[in-house]
């Protein structure tokens, strides 16, 4: 009796399913809950993976909820590749489909902000311009200013206070209030920070990653909001070591 | 000596510890009876950040075992591209002393199961398993070693015992062999085996490296203890005496204590590597 991987993954995911025959015990009788231990050790091992990734949204739904929740997820979406880090990256999406957490719109947006961290943290390292580089251009060439940004930066845009709801969940934040927030996470060594911005940050931060001059970046935070403060902005990204090269254009 | 010789040519003969983040600072200040570590290989796979800065630096102090963890050299289908170019880098930038995978499958069709899935001992199973120990050896340009799994069933169209199996791939692929006492002993009481038997039936001189780690207690369905390989908990005292039937016949070896889940602080942590230097002062060098 030959047992494929195929039937033993099968039967390994699906509680529903027969164990494969062929599998067995020493004196050759079906291996009954031998095999269970395959099933729980799955099942367990990436309930777990999840839980660290999204210790916010673990938290939120209380441990034997999240497990629930999870042993559906990891069903439907086992992992596509052996490196942990980087599982869960469709729990976001997951979480906005879910039928029975459909009054929980928020969480979506905490796991996005949970997966950014995560990708943050382990983003590769890069050497930030100096402290004083930008105050060293001249005033009328700030405008020109292009800048590239370290790989750990990440930015995220939510109708929910998912600054408010992580930072009172993980860091001894207040009560979130019902707003709006979106987020920039630096990694001034090691350790991802999210930062909720000021309006027009979002839109400003937006254009510069995507090389537009300060100039017109800034402009594009004021069309946003017109209380968009340009200085808090940048302070922010200094203080973050996110900034990592600026380069005039013409 | 060679330009891209380890910068530790072998592992020590003592013990080792599977190295946890909340180690690091006792490690980096007294390492005490620890003479070397061991890495999952998948936690060392992203760009940068702690994880590597940290792997960077304990690398200069202490030889690296890099023990991977999600090759899938049993699996059914074609070892992944990816990963093997994965596995190069690693192996390429930390140039450890040495590297490891497990007789096992944890992919199929796409999906990483996260689990170390067990084999039928099989004509099929060892071509493939020597043949993806083969490319992933040519792959990363040195020998690997090959570690015995926890058994908790058989299957019964099995030919080979585990250690006859065990010496053929190494016969084969030209690999070394990792030895895990305590899955020796879990998979002895779970199929009604000796242990010492299967250490008697083994290629000791094949053997580079030791583990040892703790087990859980369950039952199967007719009341027999069913062990669990957890590695949350201390080393039971049959499995230290399991190693020392072992070091008598091997001589030697350098031994890991593994604790992944549950992992204790730092002082029991090093009273098991105690325990381990203790029964390597018994065996004659």
């Amino acid at each position: 009796m030959i047992v494929s991987q195929t039937e033993f993954r099968g039967a390994l995911l699906d509680g529903a399913r027969d164990r494969p025959l062929g599998l067995v015990d020493d004196k050759s009788r079906a291996a009954g809950r031998r095999f269970d231990v395959y099933r729980n050790n799955v099942a367990v091992s990436l309930t777990d993976a999840l839980a660290t990734g999204f210790p916010t949204i673990a938290k939120l739904l209380g441990e034997e909820n999240f497990a629930a929740i999870a042993g559906v997820f990891l069903r439907q979406s086992p992992p596509a590749s052996p490196l942990m880090m980087h599982y869960g990256a469709g729990f976001p999406e997951f979480l906005a489909d879910f039928a029975p957490l459909q009054h929980l719109g928020y969480l979506a947006d905490v796991a996005r902000l949970e997966l950014a961290l995560r990708r943050a943290y382990h983003a590769a390292d890069a050497a930030p311009i100096a402290p004083d580089a930008l105050a060293a251009i001249a005033p009328e060439q700030l405008g020109n200013v292009v800048m590239t940004f370290a790989p750990a930066v990440e930015t995220l845009q939510s109708p929910w206070p998912v600054h408010a709801i992580w930072a009172f969940n993980m860091a001894d934040g207040p009560k979130p209030d019902a707003i709006a927030q979106d987020v920039l996470i630096t990694r001034t060594e090691f350790d991802p920070k999210p930062h909720a911005l000021s309006a027009g940050g979002f839109a400003c931060l937006t254009a510069l990653k995507a090389g537009v001059p300060l100039g017109d970046a800034a402009a594009k935070g004021s069309e946003a909001a017109q209380d968009f403060d340009l200085g808090a902005l940048l302070a922010l990204l200094l203080a973050g070591n996110a900034i990592t090269s600026l380069t005039l254009t013409e | 000596m060679l330009d891209d010789a380890p910068r530790f040519a072998k592992l020590p003969n003592r013990p080792g510890v599977g190295y946890k983040p909340q180690h690091y600072s006792a490690l980096t200040t007294d390492p005490g009876d620890v003479g070397w570590l061991e890495i999952h290989a998948e936690n060392y796979m992203g760009a940068g950040g702690r994880p590597l800065a940290q792997l960077r630096h304990l690398s200069e102090r202490f030889p690296i075992s890099v023990h991977g963890v999600g090759l899938s050299i049993g699996g059914e289908g074609p070892l992944d591209p990816e990963h093997l170019s994965r596995l190069k880098h690693l192996v390429g930038w930390l140039n450890p002393t040495v590297f490891s995978e497990h007789l096992a499958w944890s992919t199929h069709d796409g999906a990483f199961l996260n689990d170390l899935l067990p084999l039928p001992y099989t004509q099929a199973t060892l071509t493939r398993v020597a043949d993806h120990i083969d490319q992933l050896q040519n792959t990363i340009g040195r020998q690997m070693m090959l570690e015995n799994p926890s058994s908790y069933l058989a299957f019964s169209e099995s030919t080979w015992s585990e250690p006859d199996f065990l010496r053929e791939v190494a016969n084969r692929s030209g690999c070394g062999l990792l030895l895990d006492v305590n899955n020796v002993f879990v998979s002895a009481t779970n199929l009604h085996t000796d242990p010492k038997d299967y250490i008697d039936a083994y290629p000791l001189d094949k053997v580079w490296e030791i583990h040892l780690g703790g087990h859980d207690e369950d039952e199967d369905d007719h009341g027999s203890p069913l062990l669990i390989d957890s590695h949350g908990k201390a080393i039971v005292d049959p499995v230290w005496a399991l190693l020392d039937h072992t070091l008598a016949l091997s001589g030697p070896r350098p031994i890991l204590i593994e604790w992944d889940n549950d992992v204790p602080d730092w002082p029991v942590l090093h009273a098991e590597a105690t325990r381990a230097t203790q029964a390597l002062a018994k065996v004659p060098a």
